[in-house]
Protein backbone atom coordinates (compact mmCIF):
# COMPACT_ATOMS: atom_id res chain seq x y z
CA UNK A 1 0.00 0.00 0.00
CA UNK A 2 2.86 2.03 1.06
CA UNK A 3 4.67 1.53 -2.17
CA UNK A 4 1.83 1.88 -4.48
CA UNK A 5 1.14 5.22 -3.07
CA UNK A 6 4.96 6.33 -3.09
CA UNK A 7 5.60 5.78 -6.56
CA UNK A 8 1.85 7.14 -7.49
CA UNK A 9 2.59 10.44 -5.75
CA UNK A 10 6.18 10.01 -6.91
CA UNK A 11 5.47 9.80 -10.81
CA UNK A 12 2.77 12.57 -10.03
CA UNK A 13 5.13 15.23 -8.55
CA UNK A 14 7.79 14.67 -11.44
CA UNK A 15 4.86 14.95 -13.78
CA UNK A 16 3.20 17.89 -12.61
CA UNK A 17 6.80 19.85 -11.98
CA UNK A 18 7.33 19.15 -15.23
CA UNK A 19 4.19 20.08 -16.46
CA UNK A 20 4.79 23.69 -14.40
CA UNK A 21 7.32 24.05 -17.85
CA UNK A 22 5.02 22.50 -20.47
CA UNK A 23 1.38 24.24 -19.83
CA UNK A 24 1.16 27.52 -21.70
CA UNK A 25 -0.50 30.12 -18.90
CA UNK A 26 1.97 31.20 -16.05
CA UNK A 27 -1.32 30.75 -13.65
CA UNK A 28 -1.85 27.19 -14.68
CA UNK A 29 1.82 26.49 -14.11
CA UNK A 30 1.82 28.31 -10.64
CA UNK A 31 -1.44 25.09 -9.75
CA UNK A 32 0.91 22.73 -11.68
CA UNK A 33 3.74 23.54 -8.84
CA UNK A 34 1.76 23.75 -6.20
CA UNK A 35 0.33 20.18 -7.21
CA UNK A 36 3.71 19.16 -7.05
CA UNK A 37 4.25 20.76 -3.52
CA UNK A 38 1.69 18.90 -2.26
CA UNK A 39 2.77 15.56 -3.80
CA UNK A 40 6.21 16.06 -2.03
CA UNK A 41 4.13 16.88 1.44
CA UNK A 42 2.74 13.70 0.81
CA UNK A 43 6.15 11.81 0.74
CA UNK A 44 7.26 13.29 3.69
CA UNK A 45 3.64 12.36 5.48
CA UNK A 46 4.54 8.55 4.18
CA UNK A 47 8.25 8.75 5.36
CA UNK A 48 6.31 9.41 8.94
CA UNK A 49 7.10 13.25 9.38
CA UNK A 50 3.34 14.46 10.34
CA UNK A 51 4.49 17.90 11.12
CA UNK A 52 6.81 18.62 8.03
CA UNK A 53 4.60 17.11 5.84
CA UNK A 54 1.52 18.79 7.32
CA UNK A 55 3.65 22.11 7.06
CA UNK A 56 4.64 21.93 3.73
CA UNK A 57 0.72 21.23 2.30
CA UNK A 58 -0.26 24.34 3.95
CA UNK A 59 2.64 26.69 3.45
CA UNK A 60 2.32 25.80 0.13
CA UNK A 61 -0.65 26.63 -0.19
CA UNK A 62 -0.26 29.88 0.47
CA UNK A 63 2.67 30.16 -1.12
CA UNK A 64 0.80 29.42 -4.31
CA UNK A 65 -1.92 31.72 -3.69
CA UNK A 66 0.00 34.22 -3.37
CA UNK A 67 2.45 33.68 -6.32
CA UNK A 68 -0.48 33.38 -8.28
CA UNK A 69 -1.18 37.09 -8.27
CA UNK A 70 2.31 37.29 -8.92
CA UNK A 71 2.52 35.78 -11.98
CA UNK A 72 -0.93 37.17 -13.49
CA UNK A 73 0.98 40.12 -12.66
CA UNK A 74 3.57 39.63 -14.89
CA UNK A 75 1.89 37.19 -17.22
CA UNK A 76 3.97 37.18 -20.60
CA UNK A 77 0.91 35.60 -22.32
CA UNK A 78 -2.37 36.82 -20.69
CA UNK A 79 -5.38 34.30 -21.23
CA UNK A 80 -3.71 32.49 -24.15
CA UNK A 81 -4.55 35.05 -26.19
CA UNK A 82 -1.09 35.51 -28.13
CA UNK A 83 0.59 32.48 -28.28
CA UNK A 84 4.41 32.60 -27.53
CA UNK A 85 7.91 30.51 -26.20
CA UNK A 86 9.06 31.27 -22.87
CA UNK A 87 11.92 29.84 -23.50
CA UNK A 88 15.03 29.87 -24.63
CA UNK A 89 18.22 27.94 -24.88
CA UNK A 90 16.02 25.07 -25.13
CA UNK A 91 18.07 22.35 -26.30
CA UNK A 92 20.90 23.27 -24.00
CA UNK A 93 18.89 23.51 -21.02
CA UNK A 94 17.48 20.10 -21.69
CA UNK A 95 21.13 18.72 -21.97
CA UNK A 96 22.13 19.94 -18.89
CA UNK A 97 19.20 19.02 -16.84
CA UNK A 98 19.21 15.41 -18.04
CA UNK A 99 23.11 15.25 -16.95
CA UNK A 100 22.28 16.48 -13.72
CA UNK A 101 20.28 14.25 -13.42
CA UNK A 102 22.29 10.99 -15.25
CA UNK A 103 25.05 12.32 -12.51
CA UNK A 104 22.88 12.53 -9.64
CA UNK A 105 21.06 8.90 -10.45
CA UNK A 106 24.58 7.30 -11.07
CA UNK A 107 25.79 8.97 -7.51
CA UNK A 108 22.62 7.50 -5.94
CA UNK A 109 23.02 3.97 -7.53
CA UNK A 110 26.89 3.15 -6.44
CA UNK A 111 27.06 5.20 -3.43
CA UNK A 112 27.41 2.40 -0.62
CA UNK A 113 24.27 4.14 2.07
CA UNK A 114 25.36 3.99 5.76
CA UNK A 115 22.57 1.75 7.55
CA UNK A 116 20.41 3.15 9.61
CA UNK A 117 21.53 4.11 13.14
CA UNK A 118 18.89 4.64 15.55
CA UNK A 119 14.80 4.48 15.97
CA UNK A 120 12.39 7.07 15.32
CA UNK A 121 11.49 8.67 18.13
CA UNK A 122 7.83 7.87 18.99
CA UNK A 123 6.52 11.46 18.41
CA UNK A 124 9.09 12.95 15.77
CA UNK A 125 6.94 16.41 16.01
CA UNK A 126 7.99 16.46 19.41
CA UNK A 127 11.96 15.97 19.16
CA UNK A 128 11.79 18.46 16.58
CA UNK A 129 10.61 21.20 18.64
CA UNK A 130 13.13 20.26 21.74
CA UNK A 131 15.92 20.03 18.72
CA UNK A 132 15.18 23.73 17.83
CA UNK A 133 14.86 24.94 20.87
CA UNK A 134 17.49 22.58 22.77
CA UNK A 135 20.50 21.77 20.92
CA UNK A 136 19.66 23.64 17.56
CA UNK A 137 18.26 27.00 18.77
CA UNK A 138 21.18 28.91 17.01
CA UNK A 139 19.80 27.43 13.67
CA UNK A 140 16.09 28.70 14.52
CA UNK A 141 17.71 32.18 15.49
CA UNK A 142 19.50 32.60 12.03
CA UNK A 143 16.08 31.70 10.47
CA UNK A 144 14.20 34.58 12.27
CA UNK A 145 16.84 37.27 12.11
CA UNK A 146 16.97 36.16 8.52
CA UNK A 147 13.43 36.27 7.48
CA UNK A 148 13.11 40.00 9.51
CA UNK A 149 15.78 41.26 6.75
CA UNK A 150 13.62 39.78 4.07
CA UNK A 151 10.58 40.96 5.13
CA UNK A 152 12.42 44.65 5.03
CA UNK A 153 14.94 44.27 2.08
CA UNK A 154 11.31 43.27 0.00
CA UNK A 155 9.72 46.04 1.46
CA UNK A 156 12.13 48.28 0.23
CA UNK A 157 12.79 46.87 -3.07
CA UNK A 158 9.52 47.06 -3.94
CA UNK A 159 8.22 50.37 -2.40
CA UNK A 160 8.78 53.27 -5.21
CA UNK A 161 9.78 55.75 -3.11
CA UNK A 162 13.57 55.60 -1.47
CA UNK A 163 14.52 56.03 1.27
CA UNK A 164 13.74 60.05 1.40
CA UNK A 165 10.15 59.68 0.63
CA UNK A 166 8.64 60.79 -3.04
CA UNK A 167 11.79 63.80 -3.30
CA UNK A 168 13.89 62.02 -5.50
CA UNK B 1 10.50 1.80 -0.49
CA UNK B 2 13.87 2.26 0.02
CA UNK B 3 16.44 5.41 0.32
CA UNK B 4 17.34 4.86 -3.43
CA UNK B 5 13.91 5.13 -4.69
CA UNK B 6 13.33 8.39 -2.96
CA UNK B 7 17.21 9.88 -3.47
CA UNK B 8 15.80 9.56 -7.36
CA UNK B 9 12.36 11.28 -6.64
CA UNK B 10 14.39 14.29 -5.42
CA UNK B 11 16.85 14.00 -8.25
CA UNK B 12 14.14 13.24 -10.53
CA UNK B 13 12.41 16.70 -9.10
CA UNK B 14 15.88 18.59 -8.84
CA UNK B 15 16.79 18.28 -12.67
CA UNK B 16 13.06 19.52 -13.78
CA UNK B 17 13.48 22.14 -11.78
CA UNK B 18 17.47 23.06 -13.18
CA UNK B 19 15.91 22.61 -16.59
CA UNK B 20 12.97 25.36 -15.96
CA UNK B 21 15.30 28.27 -13.95
CA UNK B 22 17.81 27.49 -17.34
CA UNK B 23 15.16 28.05 -19.94
CA UNK B 24 12.35 29.83 -18.71
CA UNK B 25 12.98 33.76 -20.18
CA UNK B 26 10.49 35.36 -17.29
CA UNK B 27 12.31 35.68 -14.04
CA UNK B 28 9.16 34.69 -12.64
CA UNK B 29 9.23 31.02 -14.23
CA UNK B 30 12.72 30.81 -13.71
CA UNK B 31 11.95 31.51 -9.57
CA UNK B 32 9.58 28.59 -10.20
CA UNK B 33 11.92 25.96 -11.46
CA UNK B 34 14.57 27.21 -8.00
CA UNK B 35 11.76 26.12 -6.14
CA UNK B 36 11.02 23.03 -7.55
CA UNK B 37 15.06 22.42 -7.11
CA UNK B 38 14.23 22.91 -3.42
CA UNK B 39 11.07 20.52 -3.14
CA UNK B 40 13.64 17.93 -4.21
CA UNK B 41 15.94 19.11 -1.67
CA UNK B 42 12.93 18.60 0.48
CA UNK B 43 11.94 15.26 -0.26
CA UNK B 44 16.14 13.87 0.42
CA UNK B 45 16.29 15.66 3.45
CA UNK B 46 13.14 13.78 4.58
CA UNK B 47 14.38 10.46 3.59
CA UNK B 48 18.06 11.04 4.90
CA UNK B 49 16.04 11.68 8.35
CA UNK B 50 14.16 8.45 7.54
CA UNK B 51 16.64 6.11 6.31
CA UNK B 52 19.93 6.88 7.97
CA UNK B 53 19.72 8.71 11.33
CA UNK B 54 16.32 8.99 12.40
CA UNK B 55 17.49 9.07 15.90
CA UNK B 56 18.51 12.62 15.67
CA UNK B 57 16.81 15.35 14.65
CA UNK B 58 18.58 16.90 12.27
CA UNK B 59 17.02 15.97 9.00
CA UNK B 60 13.85 17.48 10.19
CA UNK B 61 16.49 20.49 11.00
CA UNK B 62 17.54 20.99 7.73
CA UNK B 63 14.18 20.06 6.28
CA UNK B 64 12.78 23.41 8.40
CA UNK B 65 15.61 25.51 7.17
CA UNK B 66 14.77 24.29 3.76
CA UNK B 67 11.33 25.13 3.80
CA UNK B 68 12.24 28.81 5.34
CA UNK B 69 14.60 29.72 2.43
CA UNK B 70 12.14 28.41 -0.13
CA UNK B 71 10.00 31.05 1.14
CA UNK B 72 12.38 33.66 2.08
CA UNK B 73 13.95 33.25 -1.61
CA UNK B 74 10.40 33.64 -3.20
CA UNK B 75 9.33 37.17 -1.12
CA UNK B 76 13.17 38.32 -1.98
CA UNK B 77 12.63 37.05 -5.64
CA UNK B 78 9.26 39.18 -6.28
CA UNK B 79 10.74 42.17 -4.55
CA UNK B 80 13.33 42.11 -7.05
CA UNK B 81 11.30 41.56 -9.91
CA UNK B 82 9.28 44.56 -8.93
CA UNK B 83 12.05 46.63 -8.69
CA UNK B 84 13.23 45.71 -12.12
CA UNK B 85 10.57 46.30 -13.41
CA UNK B 86 9.68 49.25 -11.75
CA UNK B 87 13.10 51.01 -12.98
CA UNK B 88 13.07 48.97 -16.39
CA UNK B 89 10.08 47.65 -17.11
CA UNK B 90 11.47 44.39 -17.68
CA UNK B 91 10.12 41.17 -17.09
CA UNK B 92 12.37 39.17 -18.93
CA UNK B 93 15.97 37.33 -18.14
CA UNK B 94 17.16 38.07 -21.44
CA UNK B 95 16.46 41.90 -21.29
CA UNK B 96 18.58 42.50 -17.67
CA UNK B 97 21.73 40.64 -18.87
CA UNK B 98 24.07 43.76 -17.95
CA UNK B 99 26.37 41.69 -15.84
CA UNK B 100 26.50 38.66 -18.36
CA UNK B 101 30.24 38.05 -18.87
Amino acid sequence: MQVVAFWALAVAAVGFGAAVFAVNSMARATFALLASFLCAGGELLLLGLAYPGVLTILMMIMEMLVMAVFMIMYMMDPGGLMPMSMVHGRRGALAIAAGVFAALAAGIVLTPWPHRQGAPPRDPAFALGEAVMGPKMPVMMVAGVAILATMIASVVLATGRGRYGGAE
Amino acid sequence: MSLQAFLLLAAALFAVGLYGALSQQSVVMLMMGLELMINGILVAAGAFWHYVAPGAADGQVLLLVALTVMALEMAAGFAVVTALYRAREVDTTDDAGDLKG
